[in-house]
């Protein structure tokens, strides 16, 4: 189970909070009385689950003690484990059928989510998977973004197409597909611009860049992943909800969790939007990337070991 | 109700609330349990929010409030005042170094937005007549020090970068004597994004610090940053003390509760606010403002400051007399709609104007198309002088011309002719208006007459 490990070693940080503070709980009441639950919904708003999904995940477990006749503070963590993950589950990542040619992967997000990184990380992963992968620079907007991808296909051996500062990011989606297509490529893996979900004109550019690629390629793109870095708030829910009304996603790649912030929003927004998370990013160099695991992240999220 | 904003809520609350005209304390309790619920859901962090409500009930439910005139208003009044405290009572600005070069280094997560704040800053004070350095110290993300490159280049401001190195250190180190050599006198340092909790690159940070010695750290947090702002905050601050905070991406439509979070815990007050990613869209931050923002009072003081920066004092008075006297023509209708333009997006200053701050969400589906503007102008540069003060004379063949030249059609030009007829007549008509309003209200447009 190397990528649970390598997950659990990643959020071995980020889970140190939300455990101790946890374990302190548990080892500190005596009873499952109400005290206990309201410190338990406090201790989940505090990892971002955000204060609805607290409330409903305490309601739920206040409901499975008294029907299981939990007595013990310490049970309650396998269940709680078991109830996150439950919500969590989405089809896993590595499964995802990689049959057309290319298989077109759009990769969106807000300023600074990590998009370039990610990308850098998918490409690698891919590439170790005997793959070949073209990238797109379609961030055209911000200083040097091209610069970074171009280092990125570099380190991965991957394939770039760029074009200059400023061009139209849909003339190099165009040619991205266009040159996939030529080379039959496995992999055409697409950077977009960071954008605020709350621009509207930039939402329309995202929205023209999936015409693009349906016109050329009516089955693509095949993913659309959405870029979320853990330490967001509950913006991130209304991020995801927008950026589906305009690209229909398909996943949501978890960024930084390897810091302290547990990106505990994911969870309502699997259960809102349906959109599950598929990769997890846990730090800055191209290996620390793993597929999404329900069950371990629930458990790495609420365990000491 | 999910993804209500935080000023919708608490309005919803307070007029509730407002309704009565006794109040009790369970009633004061209600509310304020509504208020936390409103917090937590705009990110205020959990103990943040505990003290902020513990902080407003022990005011709110003395006697002097609940038996006071209008005990709601009182409520409101408090949760202002406690929310202006908390987010650091008076404006604060950088203080400069009595001998210069000032140095500032800017610190924070990965995609806080430090190099394009770096830039934004360095602007700020170019503005000011300074001659600011920036300097290229993030040598771990890919393509960093281009970024801040071609930023300096677009803003003609240097910045010091060494060619192939891997050390921050080697480039800090020679920033003082190259401030000193080129007199530059504000010197800004970009570093590489960080975790709070890597204790390695934190100590990186503050061998950077004992190289440059800043005169401020600013620690660079994005708007939407949840729970967890409060250990950034804390750890950067623990590690290598910050003197300020700069806010970025307020843009958007996160309800900021991380302002309130990393201000409660490091005691340092936010300095500016980021709002966009053109490097203008800087701004001075204003606690009162930006509580009476989440309150959705509007921000009038803002919007007035910006009109007086980018509107002509005797420009806008010769424009008013020419529009008492009736002269108005084309020319000046593009002049007037370029200096609207240049006060910022017209998103931003929905924001700004009282009582609209919650009804942005209806707003946002009439966003004026910035294409639609450049129609506009491009039509009006296409007439001659004589048509631009007299339209009457635009016969169908010159609306033929016009259009070929400005690339539009001849509906396009008709439309506007007429909404400028409109906006005339109308003129007129405010022109009535404004002189009979005079002398009921005392409230003054920022180039009074």
């Amino acid at each position: 189970m190397g990528l649970i490990d390598s997950l659990k070693n990643g959020l071995a940080k980020s889970r140190r909070s939300l455990a101790e503070t946890l374990g302190g709980l548990i080892r500190g009441s005596s009873a499952l009385d109400d005290d206990f639950f309201e410190e338990l919904e406090a201790t989940l708003i505090l990892s971002d689950a955000g204060a609805t999904v607290a409330s409903r995940l305490v309601e739920s477990i206040r409901k499975r003690a008294k029907q299981e006749n939990l007595q013990d503070p310490s049970e309650i963590l396998p269940v709680l484990e078991m109830e996150i993950a439950g919500m969590m589950t989405g089809e896993d990542p590595v499964k995802v059928k990689i049959g057309a040619s290319p298989h077109v992967i759009l990769v969106v997000g807000v300023n600074g989510s990590g998009k370039t990184t990610s990308i850098g990380k998918l490409a690698h992963y891919y590439r170790e998977q005997g793959k070949s992968v073209l990238v797109a620079a379609a961030d055209t907007f911000r200083a040097a973004a091209g610069e970074q991808l171009t280092l990125w296909a570099k380190r991965t051996g991957a394939e770039i197409v760029c074009h200059a500062e400023g061009a139209d990011p849909a003339a190099v989606v165009f040619d991205s597909v266009a040159a996939a297509k030529a080379r039959k490529t496995d992999i055409l893996i697409i950077d977009t611009a960071g954008r605020l979900h709350t621009k509207t004109n930039l939402m329309e550019e995202l929205k023209k860049i999936r015409r693009v690629i349906q016109r050329e390629l009516p089955e693509a793109p095949q993913e659309t992943l959405l870029v979320l870095d853990a330490v967001t708030g509950q913006n991130a829910l209304h991020q995801a909800k927008i950026f589906n009304e305009a690209t229909e996603l398909t996943g949501v790649i978890l960024t930084k969790l390897e810091g302290t912030a547990k990106g505990g929003f994911a969870i309502s927004i699997k259960t809102e939007l349906g959109v599950p998370v598929r990769w997890v990013g846990l730090g800055e160099t191209q290996s620390d990337f793993a597929p999404f695991d329900a069950r371990a992240y629930a458990h790495a999220l609420l365990n000491d070991k | 109700m999910l993804f209500s904003g935080l000023a919708d809520r608490l309005q919803g609350i307070f007029k509730n609330l407002r309704g009565r005209g006794r109040l009790s304390e369970t009633d004061v309790n209600e509310c304020l349990r509504e208020v936390r619920m409103a917090l937590l859901e705009a990110d205020v962090n959990f103990k943040v929010v505990k003290d902020f409500i513990a902080r407003v009930k022990t005011r709110a439910v003395g006697a002097d409030v609940l038996e006071s005139l209008n005990p709601a208003q009182q409520v409101v009044k408090i949760v202002y005042e406690e929310m202006t405290e908390m987010m650091g009572g008076a404006q604060r600005s950088i203080t400069m170094a009595s001998e210069p070069p000032t140095v500032i280094m800017m610190v924070g997560l990965q995609g806080s937005g430090k190099t394009t704040t770096a830039a934004k800053l360095a602007r700020h004070f170019a503005k000011q007549g300074k001659r600011p350095l920036l300097v290229a110290a993030d040598l771990y993300r890919p393509a960093a020090v281009q970024q801040l490159q071609t930023l300096g280049k677009q803003l003609d401001i240097p910045v010091l970068a060494i060619e192939g190195e891997s050390n921050p250190l080697a480039v800090v180190r020679s920033v003082r004597e190259t401030a000193l050599s080129q007199l530059r006198d504000v010197v800004i340092v970009d570093t590489a994004g960080r975790l709070h909790i890597d204790s390695e690159l934190m100590n990186e940070l503050n061998n950077i610090k004992a190289l440059v010695k800043p005169h401020e750290i600013m620690l660079v947090v994005d708007a939407m940053t949840g729970q967890d702002a409060v250990n950034v905050a804390e750890n950067f601050h623990g590690v290598v003390g910050i003197d300020g905070i700069i806010l970025t991406k307020m843009d958007g439509d996160a309800r900021g509760g991380a302002a309130l979070s990393v201000r409660a815990v490091t005691g340092r007050p936010i300095k500016f606010v980021g709002s966009g990613e053109k490097t203008e869209n800087l701004e001075m931050f204003h606690p009162d403002r930006m509580a009476s923002r989440i309150l959705g009072m509007g921000d009038m003081l803002s919007l007035i400051e910006k009109a007086q920066e980018t509107f002509d004092k005797d420009k806008a008075m010769a424009l008013q007399q020419k529009m008492r006297k009736d002269e108005f023509t084309l020319d000046d209708f593009l002049t007037q709609m370029q200096s609207i333009r240049k006060m910022g997006s017209f998103e931003q200053l929905l924001g700004m104007i009282p009582g609209l701050g919650g009804k942005m969400k209806q707003l946002q589906d009439m966003q004026v198309d910035e294409k639609d503007m450049n129609r506009v102008e491009a039509i009006i540069q296409s007439m001659t002088k004589k048509e631009r003060r007299d339209p009457s004379i635009i016969n169908g063949s010159r609306r033929k011309r016009i259009a070929d030249g400005s690339g539009t059609r001849v509906q396009d030009v008709n439309r506007l002719l007429k909404q400028f007829l409109e906006a005339r007549k109308m003129m007129k008509r405010m022109q009535g208006m404004q002189k009979a309003g005079q002398k009921l209200s005392s409230f003054r447009l920022p180039f009074g007459n």
